[in-house]
């Protein structure tokens, strides 16, 4: 089921390039390096309402990347379009490019199966599965057809939920159902199904909105720790929190087209010091200090 | 904005304290009145039901009127024992054997050696040397398997054959409890103004006793022309067999039409058109699905529905097999709706889940999907199912058969049904009948609560297994 021909080009690298290489400081410019994930004049439609227009950026190999914005902008809509989360919303439809490791998701030829196995998701609001916390993270493994023995499955999942920070609390009851955890233990359950199934990206949307800065630093420290072996692209709502965890990012914001339709945009793509600092949008300064809309 | 006066505030639109109070009261009064409303209406459902399990229940016990053919008593005293201290199955087997053997012919009591034998050691009514002639022969009977009958086989022979109580009236379970009197003088002043119906017997010949229309042994003897020993052995099994086949290919095509149509099918407009005729056919009346039975299954399909192409049987399209596809087209789309509502209250966040990780589509519905929707989609197809073993218009037209003694073997059998069966018993004249079709009508009602007992424990063990 994930062997697709050789055709499509979205085996992951043996070697992870080094996360500096991929330099480009624009978000406009296709300077040379090739990110993890690129997106070329990328349009998301749903049916015929453009939710968000012409995004091209770049993200880098091992580096935490963040979406900021006002509500609305299409943070969601443009995450969900870099692994083809979209495909399940039948109205959604993609133009333009995704490239992942320079080859492009929206390809006759790729199966998005892949590409979801490939970049890993984690939902703004936790959905463990109605199984033991165990089956939560083994049956992803499972499904893609993990090898090892029953021990190396449950390396697998202590070593997932010793990564998401989640293994003292839960490994006197790891036959418990998933959905008896804590929203916050939740969410980072769904973290540690995402890790197990080895990605090689994880796209996180608003990991954080429902939990409480305990639990939230908690796992802005986690992320901080992924990053040596993941990329990972975070939407959020918390500036500080894309302050403090990434390396870029992308401020969308949204606008009132000719036609009177709502439609999001990449205003800019900065390292995050650059943007928080000395942005080098008016939009983005207002939004960041708070004089927005 | 600027033409509001400054002294209107939001405020002013509400009620004040008083004017509040009072609605609040009046809020409340209305939502009680609402609530003992629906109340007398679950109470009108709650007795509709009581009324109808009394009357069947009401009919399936009572006194009954009976002349005997040979006084119990008779025989007990002929062998030399008290009849006020012993009874029947005081008499040995030996006994019992010869107070049959003095009563029914040789060819009858030949019959029921053949099925199987009194003694292992001796024929009754059978010559040894004709016995392995029998036996020797291409079709041996039951009774050259060995078995013999049990003491209790031949009590009921004896009273069957030998007593053969002729019911001549019952009564109801209330009035045979509060008012038994009334039921005797009834039956002694029918003797007395209609002496023409009863003109084998006299009044000083009638016995009451209680009797037990639903009883063990009715539920296990099979159908007969006479009340006394007629019972629904051969409803009950052809209704099990038809429930079977019904669940066996509705609960499969229906659940997989659902997950189709819920999971893959895209809106399209033929799927839009397969999706409301599905609707419509939920509600087609069950005599068109008996009409449509009985062209295709019955008569098109013949040679696979009478199972003749198999070489089994002869080619009769009017079997078991097409009635019970008949029943399941009939379920078919009600399972399929449920199915659907089931599969829609799943929450979308599982499927992404499941997505998420990689997994095909057919991976998620099956590990994430259909575990949580089995509760839901088990309680549609538990109503189903149900409407169908009541069902009888359609198994009238696809020929089930209203009176038939052999249990069905197989699909390809004749059949009869309880629902049938009742509606039968229902359409003679005679009392006893009556009080038969409610025992019928007792003994679908036990089947149809131990198919959703099963149904139940099956759900909850799901359910339980989600939390
Ligand atoms: N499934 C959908 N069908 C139709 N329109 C959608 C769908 N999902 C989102 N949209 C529309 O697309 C636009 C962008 O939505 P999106 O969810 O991506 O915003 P967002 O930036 O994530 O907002 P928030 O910060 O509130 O989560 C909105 O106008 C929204 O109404
Ligand atoms: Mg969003």
């Amino acid at each position: 089921m994930t062997d697709t021909p050789d055709a499509t080009v979205v085996t992951p690298p043996t070697t992870v390039p080094n996360p500096g290489s991929g330099a480009a400081e624009s978000g406009t410019s296709s300077a040379q390096g090739t990110g993890v994930i690129e997106t070329e004049n990328m349009d998301v439609f749903y049916g015929d309402f453009k939710a968000v227009a012409d995004v091209t950026m770049k993200f880098a190999f091992n580096e935490i990347s963040a979406l900021i914005g006002p509500s609305g902008c299409g943070k969601s809509t443009v995450l969900r379009a870099l692994n083809r989360m979209n495909d399940l919303i039948p109205s959604a439809r993609v133009d333009g490019e995704v490239r992942y490791h320079g080859a492009n998701i929206y390809d006759p030829s790729v199966d998005p199966v892949e590409i979801r196995r490939r970049i890993g998701m984690v939902f703004q609001k936790p959905n463990p599965f109605p199984k033991s916390i165990y089956d939560n993270i083994a049956w992803g493994a499972k499904i893609n057809g993990f090898k090892g023995s029953k021990s190396d499955m449950r390396d697998l999942v202590q070593g997932a939920l010793e990564q998401a920070a989640l293994w003292d609390e839960v490994k006197d009851k790891l036959t418990e159902s998933g959905l008896s955890l804590s929203g916050g233990q939740q969410q980072r359950l769904c973290i540690a199904r995402a890790i197990a199934t080895q990605p090689d990206v994880i796209l996180m949307d608003e990991p954080c909105s429902a939990l409480d800065p305990i639990a939230t630093l908690r796992i802005e420290e986690l992320m901080l720790e992924l990053k040596e072996n993941y990329s990972i692209i975070i939407v959020t709502h918390n500036m500080q929190q894309a302050a403090r965890v990434s390396g870029k990012t992308a401020f969308f914001n949204v606008e009132l087209d000719t036609t009177g339709q709502r439609t999001g945009y990449l205003v800019e793509f900065s390292p995050t010091d650059e943007l928080f600092t000395s942005p080098r949008m008016k939009a983005t300064e207002d939004y960041i200090t708070g004089r927005f809309g | 904005m600027t033409t509001q006066t400054p002294q209107k505030s939001p405020l002013d639109y509400f009620p004040t304290e008083d004017e509040y109070q009072r609605l609040l009261d009046k809020r409340t009064r209305r939502g009680t009145a609402v609530r003992i409303t629906f109340l007398l209406m679950l109470a009108v459902a709650v007795v509709g039901l009581g009324i109808l399990l009394y009357t069947i229940i009401d009919d399936s016990f009572g006194i009954v009127a009976v002349v005997n053919e040979n006084e119990p008593e008779d025989i007990l005293a002929a062998y030399g024992y008290d009849p006020t201290v012993t009874v029947l199955s005081d008499l040995n087997k030996e006994q019992l054997v010869e107070v049959l053997a003095g009563s029914i012919s040789s060819g009858v009591g030949r019959r029921l050696e053949r099925e199987q034998r009194f003694f292992a050691d001796r024929l009754v009514f059978e010559s040894q040397a004709k016995w392995d002639e029998v036996c020797a022969s291409d079709e041996p009977p039951s009774g050259c398997g060995g078995g013999v009958r049990s003491k209790a086989d031949v009590v009921a022979l004896v009273e069957e054959r030998v007593i053969a109580p002729d019911i001549i009236d019952a009564s109801r379970l209330t009035a045979s409890i509060f008012n038994p009197q009334r039921f005797k003088d009834k039956v002694e002043a029918d003797f007395l103004t209609n002496p023409d119906r009863y003109e084998d017997y006299t009044f000083d010949q009638v016995r009451f006793q209680w009797r037990a229309w639903f009883s063990w042994k009715f539920i296990t003897s099979p159908a007969s022309d006479k009340p006394e020993i007629a019972g629904v052995r051969t409803a009950v099994l052809g209704s099990i067999w038809l429930v079977a086949i019904t669940v066996l290919f509705a609960v499969p095509v229906g659940v997989g039409a659902a997950i189709y149509l819920e999971e893959f099918a895209k809106p399209t407009r033929i799927n839009d058109f397969i999706q409301t005729n599905i609707n419509n056919l939920a509600g087609v009346p069950s005599i068109i699905y008996g009409m449509l039975g009985l062209a295709v299954l019955v008569r098109v399909l013949e040679p696979i529905t009478s199972g003749s192409l198999f070489g089994d049987g002869a080619p009769n399209g009017r079997t078991i097999l097409s009635a019970g596809l008949t029943l399941g087209l009939l379920t078919l789309p009600v399972v399929i709706i449920s199915s659907q509502e089931a599969i829609r209250a799943v929450p979308n966040s599982l499927r992404q889940a499941g997505m998420g990780l990689g997994a095909t589509k057919w991976q998620t519905v099956r590990s994430q999907v259909l575990p949580v929707a089995i509760p839901g989609i088990l309680t549609g197809t538990i109503l189903a199912v149900a409407r169908a073993i009541g069902e009888t218009a359609p198994l009238i037209l696809v020929g089930a058969a209203g009176f038939i003694t052999v249990s069905p073997s197989g699909p390809f059998s004749q059949f009869t049904a309880l629902p049938i069966q009742i509606f039968q018993w229902t359409s003679l004249p005679q009392e006893e009948w009556r009080h038969l079709a409610a025992a019928a009508s007792l003994v679908l009602l036990v089947l149809l609560l131990s198919l959703n007992a099963v149904a139940v424990l099956l759900r909850n063990r799901y359910s339980r297994r989600l939390t």
